[in-house]
This record gives structure tokens, sequence and C-alpha cells, in this order.
């Protein structure tokens, strides 16, 4: 059984349905990541696990017991929000302290909790600031620290990194992670974010208006997207509109290029996908199709560079790594790409 | 220097306005004793009993007032804001009704609807008299408390501190307590000064409840005296502003206040 499951959720506000049949289950000590655009439902859903919201219709369970009727303050979840909501009146140490006090925790114990959870955060010193003399990368760490000094069972948290400039919101997204293995706590994190979420989750939800999409590994929603939607959300994506030359054995054709899909389809035209990492520079090996294009487009990203050029009259990026001592291609240039049939992903 | 030579003007306008009269009062107070100036009005003022006794009086009911007033408008604004926020107009509007309503009215209204043959006789005995005393002094300091409370709330995340809190675990009087009413205490003590001054110098309750308060006292020794009133007004004056000095010294305590300031 799994450790939180979300059986057939919805909510509704007035007439709008914003969360729409939303089934999914967590083992113990994973990592979920709920990924989608503003607006698709991902806060109303983890309201509704730490009880701000109670849900339309469905149930929610922690460990065996059914929670959906319960208060957000018997659930023993543990809230970080964007906005980091730490109190204003109090200290460091006392905002940890504070859900300790509240359950009764002694003041020798809790004085020990208090600083175990600030050295894990690596704030060890700061318990007598008050939160308006921290960064806000320091206080989003002091809300994660307020939020695990109370061992919850189940720790959420929206968008936490959003409000955070670039250089942080990586770092503190390793830190994260890292604490959250370290724990082993079950965690739901909210993200917009699509690198945010490949990077840190074990299993990531793409949601679009107010459903899950797909629900898989990381790689797997990057390799095998279920539909459009999340091929588009997640990574960079070349859409080229392909005609169906053999229905039967599933061949298409992109302005003459002739790539084998493997599996039956319909007449007509098929959208189709290719990573921009899927394309290499030059032949390569288990690269079955090739074709020359001119170099429209040259952006350097460091250890890669993003090269924009035709196939078969469609605009591609592609993405090549920034070899030692190799040339990097030059506007106008007349080159030969290639790429596997496999690594095509057809869209519904 | 044209901008700057009226606001001088307006400033000493203004001055005039409020200070002149305080200087020509503390002038007479001084006027007793036939040419020359002196202290004895004041040394009658303090020798009168009855002046430390309705002064410590209405000094009590302030306080209760403060505190009961504070009871009922921060739960009170708090909640409209977390769940009622559309509500918030009409409640504006309830707490500004003590402004247009003359108290005379509401004594009047206190009187028939808790005399000793009501269904609750408050007038029949001097602590409920007292208790009605006080609710109606919060009565009149509504419109300042609540307006003070609210503005205050306006400078804090009601609603996600509220939700951080109760993931914690913590119930709605630890909300409140711990987290609510120490973010507006300072707005709320700008109410209190207010609310304290107002009940200092209250008359028309406290004459018609007959209550021995300040106010009463003042029209009596007014009526009846010549240079103690003008002594009287100089140290309630004197009295009322050492009180809420005290007050904000009282508020600069708070932790949250001394941080900000470090
Ligand atoms: N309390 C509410 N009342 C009415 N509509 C709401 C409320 N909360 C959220 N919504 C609507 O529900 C939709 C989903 O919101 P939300 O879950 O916050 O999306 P996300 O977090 O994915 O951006 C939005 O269209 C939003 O306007
Ligand atoms: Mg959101």
């Amino acid at each position: 059984m799994s450790f939180l499951s979300l059986d057939q959720l919805r909510k509704s506000f007035g007439a709008t349905q914003v969360v729409k049949n939303f089934n999914l289950d967590i083992e113990q000590g994973e990592f979920v990541s709920l990924l989608g655009p503003s607006g698709c439902g991902k806060t109303t859903v983890l309201r509704m696990i730490a009880g701000f919201e109670s849900p339309s219709h469905g149930v929610i369970r922690i460990g065996d017991a059914d929670v959906t009727a319960r208060r957000p303050n018997q659930r023993n979840v543990g809230m970080v929000f964007q906005a980091y909501a730490l109190f204003p009146n109090l200290t460091v140490a006392q905002n940890v302290a504070f859900g300790l006090k509240v359950k009764g925790v002694g003041k020798a114990q809790s004085a020990a909790r208090v600083a175990e959870m600030l050295s894990l955060v690596g704030l060890g010193d700061f318990g007598k600031r008050y939160p308006f003399q921290l960064s806000g990368g320091q206080q989003q760490r002091v809300a994660l620290a307020r939020a695990l000094a109370v061992q919850p069972q189940v720790l959420l948290l929206d968008e936490p990194l959003s409000a955070l400039d670039a250089k942080i919101r990586v770092s503190l997204r390793e830190e994260i992670r890292e604490i959250q293995q370290r724990l082993g706590i079950t965690t739901v994190f909210v993200t917009h974010d699509q690198e945010e979420a490949l990077s840190m989750s074990d299993r990531i939800v793409v949601m679009h208006g107010g459903m899950a999409q797909q629900i898989g590994a990381p790689h797997e929603i990057y390799s095998s997207p279920a539909n459009r939607f999340v091929a588009e959300f997640v990574g960079r994506l070349n859409v080229l509109d392909a005609e169906v030359t053999d229905a039967a054995q599933g061949h298409v054709s992109v302005g003459g290029i002739e790539i084998p899909t493997g599996r039956p389809l319909t007449p007509g035209t098929v959208p189709l996908a290719l990573r921009p990492e899927a394309i290499s520079l030059g032949p390569a090996p288990g690269h079955d199709i090739s074709f020359t294009g001119t170099v429209t487009e040259v952006q350097f990203l460091g250890s890669v560079i993003r090269v924009g050029t035709h196939m078969g009259g469609a605009p591609v990026l592609l993405d090549t790594f920034n070899r030692t001592g190799r040339r990097p291609p030059q506007l106008g240039e007349k080159l030969e790409f290639s790429f596997n049939s496999k690594g095509v992903i057809l869209l519904e | 220097m044209k901008p700057k030579l009226w606001s001088w003007l307006v400033f000493l306008i203004g001055f005039a306005y409020f200070a002149l009269p305080l200087i020509g009062t503390l002038e007479f107070s001084l006027r007793k004793r036939r040419g020359e100036y002196s202290l004895d009005a004041y040394a009658w003022v303090f020798e009168d009993p009855q002046f430390r006794e309705t002064f410590g009086y209405s000094v009590v009911m302030a306080l209760l007032t403060i505190v009961f007033g504070m009871l009922l408008v921060v739960p009170t604004a708090y909640w409209v804001r977390l769940k009622y926020p559309r509500l918030r107009p009409l409640f504006e509007f309830i707490t500004l009704l003590p402004l247009v309503i003359p108290p005379i009215v509401i004594v009047f209204g206190y009187i028939r609807l808790y005399n000793t043959s009501s269904f609750l006789p408050m007038t029949g005995t001097t602590f409920g008299t007292n208790m009605l005393l006080m609710f109606g002094y919060v009565t009149l300091s509504l419109p300042y408390m609540y307006r003070a409370v609210d503005t205050g709330l306006r400078t804090i995340d009601v609603r996600t501190l509220t939700e951080a809190a109760q993931s914690l675990g913590a119930g709605w009087v630890t909300i409140i307590g711990r987290i609510i009413l120490p973010n507006v205490l300072i707005a709320v003590m700008s109410g209190a000064f207010v609310t304290f001054a107002i009940v200092i110098g209250e008359f028309v309750l406290a004459a018609l409840l007959n209550r021995p308060a300040f106010g009463p006292y003042m029209q009596l020794i007014g009526a009846n005296r010549a240079y103690e009133p003008a002594a009287l007004a100089v140290i309630a004056f004197a009295i009322t502003w050492f009180c809420i000095g005290l007050m904000q010294l009282a508020s600069r305590m708070t932790p949250q206040s001394r941080a900000k300031r470090s």
C-alpha cells in the first residue's frame, strides 16, 4: 500500500471545476513533483492534502488513516510556502520551535531539536535573528526547518524557490533534495519550472487543466511523453508536420526525408517531435536518418551549442556539445545532420 | 521661498489654534492669589479626595476598556479579514455608527434595556453598572480601535501566516494570541491612546449612569469654582499625556519593534 494516496480528488470553486478526478499514490520517502503551467490546479491539490481546502469529492489517505475530514492542525503535514510565511514577531529559533511548543514539547528537548534543525539547513548561528534580518534564501531555509521540526508525515512545498534569484534557486533545490533524502520524508513539491521538477524528483506528475497528464520518472516523462501537452511542456521540442506515406508500415515523410516510425498510422498528416539533443552534427553511431541543411542560427550556451537549421523545409533546433578544439558551426554553412528514427516522438 | 512662507503661516495658525487656549488656561490657573502667580489652585485640587477617587476610577475604566476592546476587536477584525473579506465594508460601517449616534442615545438605550425590571438588570448593582459603563466606552472607542487594528492586519499576510501556524498544529487561540495579536500590538496601541483620552474626558455616559468618573467631577468643579477648573484641566492634560507616553514606551518594549530599530 502506498503511504500517501489521493483517490479521485475533485475540487470545484463555484461552477468551475479546478481539479478533475486526480489520482496519485506516493510511496514512503518518495519525492513527487506536481509540474504544470500556472492555474492548472497544482496549489489546489497541495492545499487539499494540507487540509486548507476540502475536496468536493474523493479521499485522501496518509499512512493508513483517512484524513479527508481532518482539520489542517490535526494532519501532521509540514508546509513550506512560496512567500516563506515566517512569523515576523518571533526569532528564527522561536519560529522553528513554534510547532514543538504547540505540541507541548519540553524546553530542553525543544531547544535541542531547534539547534539540530537549524544546523541541518546550515543556519546554526542564526537562531537569535528576526526573519526580516535574513535574505530570502535564508528565510526559506528557516521555513523548511520549521516545517521539519515537528517530524511531519508528509512535507508539502508550494513553489518554494520561485521568489528567489536564479543562483540561490539552484543551490537551494539541491539542498532540499539532499535533506529530503537524508530524512527519508515523503514529499510533494509544486513547481511550474520543469528543470526543477526534472532535477529533484523521483517521480513527476505533469498537470494540465486540473488533470494529471502523465505520472512517471523524470526520464520517462522526458523521453516518452504521453501526449502533446507533456512533450511540449517538458523540455524543448521540435514539432514537425509529417506526411504519412505508408500507413500500414508506419512510414512518414518530412519534406522528402523518409522516417520509419515503427507503428501503423492513419493516412494524412501526423505531428512528430524531436528533442534538440536527438539530432547530431554529422553522422553518429546508430543514426539511421541524415539530411543536409544550412545553419540559420548559432547560440553559444557554454557547454552546449544550440544550432538552428531546416529539415525538409521545417525549422529545427539541435543541441551539440561544445568540444574543445572543435570549431563551432558558422552561420550560412551547409552541413550534414543525423538522428535515430527511434528518437522520434509521435504526438497524439 | 514662497511655499516655505505658506507652510510657516499654516503652522503658526495651527499652533495658535491648539496652543493658545492651553497657554491661556495655564496662565489663568496660576492666578488664584491676587497680584502674583501661585500654585494655590493646584494645591486645592490635589488635596481634594474626590479628585483622586474620580481620576483613579476613570483610569481603571480606561484600561479595562482597552483590554476588552482589544479582546473584542482583534479576533473580529482578524476573522473578517480571513474568512469574510467581502463583509469588510459592512463591519467598517457598523464600527462607524458610534460616531453618528450620540452617546446620549446609547445611554438611554442601555438604561431602558438593562434597568432593574428588565431581563438583564445590570443597573441593579454597582458592579453591573460599572460593566455597563465599560461596555459603553468600548462602543465609543470602536471606530478608532477597529480601524487601527484593521490597518495593522493589512501589514501582515494574515492568511498565509494562519495556514503556516495551522500546519504546525496550532488552534485559533494560539494563532490569535501568539501570531496575530503580537503583530498588530503597535497598531492596537495607537487605538488604545485614543480610547484612553476618550474615556478620561467622557461625561455623558458616566453622568447618566451615575458613576463617580472624572468627567462629571470636572463638570462639578467647573460649575462651582473659579480657578480650580483651569488647574484641573491642565492636570488632566498632563496626566493623560503622561499615561499615553507610558503606553508608547510599553509598546516599544515588544521584541519586534526593538528588533526593527536595531
Ligand atoms: N479560493 C479560490 N476560489 C476560486 N477560484 C480559485 C480559488 N483558488 C484557486 N482558484 C482557481 O483555481 C485554478 C487553479 O488554481 P491553483 O491551484 O492555484 O493553480 P496553480 O497552483 O497550478 O497555479 C485557478 O484558475 C484559480 O483561479
Ligand atoms: Mg500555485
